[in-house]
């Protein structure tokens, strides 16, 4: 059914249709419609036999999400900027203990300064967590990616937390045509949760128990062959997902224009349809530019990324968040990915806490590149002349 | 079946076995319980060394109430709500301190959860430093006592006060040293539906240098003087209250345990001294503790 519907409203749908047994909730902007919807969908008795918690915080929502999953429930929470970073011990525990929690995260900036605007430096943050992550392009993108969220984290073989990034206002706000699912496609897709284990009195395991060091890497390690095992799991849901929807969803990246292109955009979110215009309109003026798509943030799908790019000279990374003290985080994960190929790489910071980026720049930025007016050492573009002050 | 233990690696002494075993022998094993970090959790949950004969989560420091309370939605929302009933055991620090806020949502939502406080008076996990359950004059490695400081300076959290203010069926205090009354209170903390907070006071042998003979006695002392009031509050009502018959001075409490020792010589010891059993006076009179 497609609908013009706002993207809060597009992924409470989704969340829905994917029946959550529980869902534990704190509100939070650029999030907060999200879980109200739900909490009216709570209210109007059309979520069945989902419990909706209205926790104290969104620590309260995390632990509570936690607890139910350990307990077998397949669990929801939303989030945003501070209201993630509180969260952010108990989704490491969660991680750690295999929980396939789902989380939606409406991207926000983090303070000091306190700003309630768009980047995506909150779940950036929490990146090594062991949490898959998925950024959305659009609210279509959203709204399909919370169905197959549950799919990922609840198998077997992966048992991750799944978060679904979605940029803050810029999508969450928007009103868009979406194509909505219809609960037959969901069944059909995303059967039931069964967990391998839980607490059950009938058959008693202790969950989180204390590892000592003969213990504690394995478990770790463990993790990370999760991530590893969750990539080529994602690719295949991806394929049912589009025998079942029709919307094919291409893979971990999605190249495009890439085959002749002598420089790459890089980007990921939101930000990507604006690049894709850019990259058109430059084209048109003759140039051979690309743009590459990162969907899938973690596991950071490094080959595709390098099988992408090998052919470019030069590669641009937008970059909508900051590592403090060292080169951008997606900029970081590119240039391993591409170590020892002869490539350029630009790491351009843009965006930070809503500030607007007209296709414009991101025309100028690759004009530049091209004409070599700029070197590939980490920018800052559209920043305003300042004096930093030292008190 | 054991439902804790053996194997358990708990001090020769410590007083928390006597209320875990207790309060799931009193619900004859139907119970999932949820564990915050702290001693119980270290000397139970080791991998490959699992002591507890119950479903068992642990889950963080401070977020026992609120795992909790999504365990307990989730056998409301699968239909399992007659499998078992959830415990919370949470130290003092993981309850009147660092766990406070979800502890609060927890009861707020009147969560079906019997939530079990074993107080120990101090983070004794890491080796005794002052919670908000410590008691004022309490020699802690973060209240040590000095030449101008007499241990812990400040009261007692009065925490069951706090669990009646949130309006949930059942409260109630108990005490190691009467193991009876205590599981007598976990069974009817079952019956009721809704939040139920038991604070049970357990001594720590290592925190409160003490000889481990002695726990259940040190542990009666605190009751017989009147500093732990054992008291039981349903639906907002005080129902029941263990009456003393001869109340004992504090100083025979507080003269058996090395985190008191230096009041009997510190400047500042007697003023603490008597602090303290105005503390216990004041209970005997709000609780109605003399027999």
């Amino acid at each position: 059914m497609r609908k013009v519907v706002r993207g809060f409203y597009a992924i409470a749908y989704a969340v829905k249709l994917s029946k959550p047994n529980v869902i534990a909730a704190y509100p939070i902007t650029p999030q907060t419609e999200i879980v109200e919807n739900l909490a009216q969908m709570y209210a109007n008795g059309d979520l069945g036999d989902t419990e909706y918690i209205t926790a104290e915080s969104e620590f309260g929502a995390a632990s509570m999400v936690l607890g139910a999953s350990a307990a077998g429930a397949r669990v929801f929470t939303a989030t945003s900027s501070q209201g993630l970073l509180l969260m952010t011990e108990v989704l490491y525990n969660a991680a750690g203990m295999r929980l396939p929690v789902v989380l939606v995260v409406a991207n926000r900036s983090i303070s000091a300064p306190l700003s309630i605007w768009n980047d995506i430096q909150d779940s950036i943050s929490i990146r090594d967590a062991g949490i898959i992550q998925l950024y959305a392009e659009n609210n279509q993108e959203a709204h399909d990616m919370v169905p197959l969220a549950f799919k990922v984290a609840e198998n077997r073989d992966v048992l991750l937390p799944f978060m679904v990034c979605v940029d803050g206002f810029k999508l969450t706000h928007a009103y868009e045509p979406i194509d909505l699912l219809d609960q037959d496609a969901v069944d059909r897709f995303l059967p039931p949760y069964k967990p391998p284990v839980k607490l059950d009195v009938n058959n008693p395991v202790a969950m989180g128990c204390y590892a000592p060091p003969p213990y504690y890497m394995e478990f770790r390690v463990a993790m990370e062959y999760a991530m590893d095992r969750a990539k080529e799991i994602m690719l295949e849901e991806f394929e049912k997902w589009y025998e079942i929807t029709g919307r094919n969803w291409g893979g971990h990246v999605v190249a495009e224009s890439c085959e002749d292109a002598e420089i790459v955009v890089v980007a990921m979110g939101s930000i990507v349809s604006l690049v894709r215009e850019a990259v058109k309109h430059l084209r048109q003026k003759g140039l051979k530019v690309g743009l590459l798509k990162i969907r899938t943030y973690r596991p950071f799908p490094a080959e595709d990324v390098r099988e992408s790019l090998k052919n470019a000279q030069k590669v641009i990374v937008l970059d909508r968040a900051l590592s403090v003290g060292a080169e951008p985080p997606v900029t970081a994960d590119v240039k391993s990915a591409l170590f020892g190929l002869d490539l350029k790489v630009y790491p351009v910071v843009v965006g930070l806490g809503g500030r607007d980026i007209p296709r414009e720049l991101i025309e100028d930025i690759v004009k530049n590149v091209a004409e070599e007016k700029i070197t590939p050492e980490k920018r800052y573009e559209g920043l305003n002349e300042f004096e930093e002050v030292i008190p | 079946m054991n439902l804790f233990g053996p194997g358990h690696g708990a001090c020769p002494g410590c007083g928390f076995p006597i209320a875990v075993r207790g309060a799931l022998e009193a619900l004859d094993g139907k119970a999932i319980v949820v564990n915050s970090t702290g001693c119980l959790e270290i000397v139970s949950s080791m991998y490959n060394r699992n002591t507890w004969g119950v479903p068992y989560v642990h889950s963080l420091f401070e977020n026992a109430g609120a795992v909790a309370a999504g365990v307990e939605a989730a056998l409301r929302a699968l239909k399992r709500e007659d499998e078992a009933h959830v415990v919370v055991f949470a130290g003092d620090g993981a309850t009147f301190d660092i766990g406070f806020g979800t502890l609060s949502g927890m009861m707020d939502r009147n969560h079906n959860v019997i939530y079990i406080c074993y107080d120990n008076e101090a983070y004794q996990n890491t080796g005794n430093q002052q919670s908000m359950a410590t008691p004022t004059g309490a020699a802690t490695t973060t209240t040590p006592v000095g030449n101008i400081l007499p241990g812990k300076v400040g009261r007692k959290k009065d925490m069951i006060g706090i669990a009646v203010a949130h309006g949930i069926p059942y409260v109630a205090s108990a005490s190691i040293a009467y193991p009876k009354d205590f599981q007598r209170k976990v069974r009817r903390a079952a019956e009721f539906k809704g939040a139920k907070y038991i604070q049970v006071h357990s001594p720590c042998v290592t925190g409160w240098g003490i000889d481990g003979k002695l726990t259940v006695e040190v542990a009666k002392l605190a009751v017989e003087t009147g500093l732990y009031p054992l008291v039981e509050y349903e639906n907002g009502q005080l129902v029941r209250v263990r009456k003393i018959k001869e109340r004992k001075p504090v100083t025979e409490y507080l003269k058996l345990q090395r985190r008191f020792r230096h009041l009997f010589s510190h400047p500042k010891g007697q003023e603490i001294i008597e602090e303290l059993q105005r503390v216990a006076d004041e209970n005997a009179k709000k609780y109605g503790l003399d027999a």
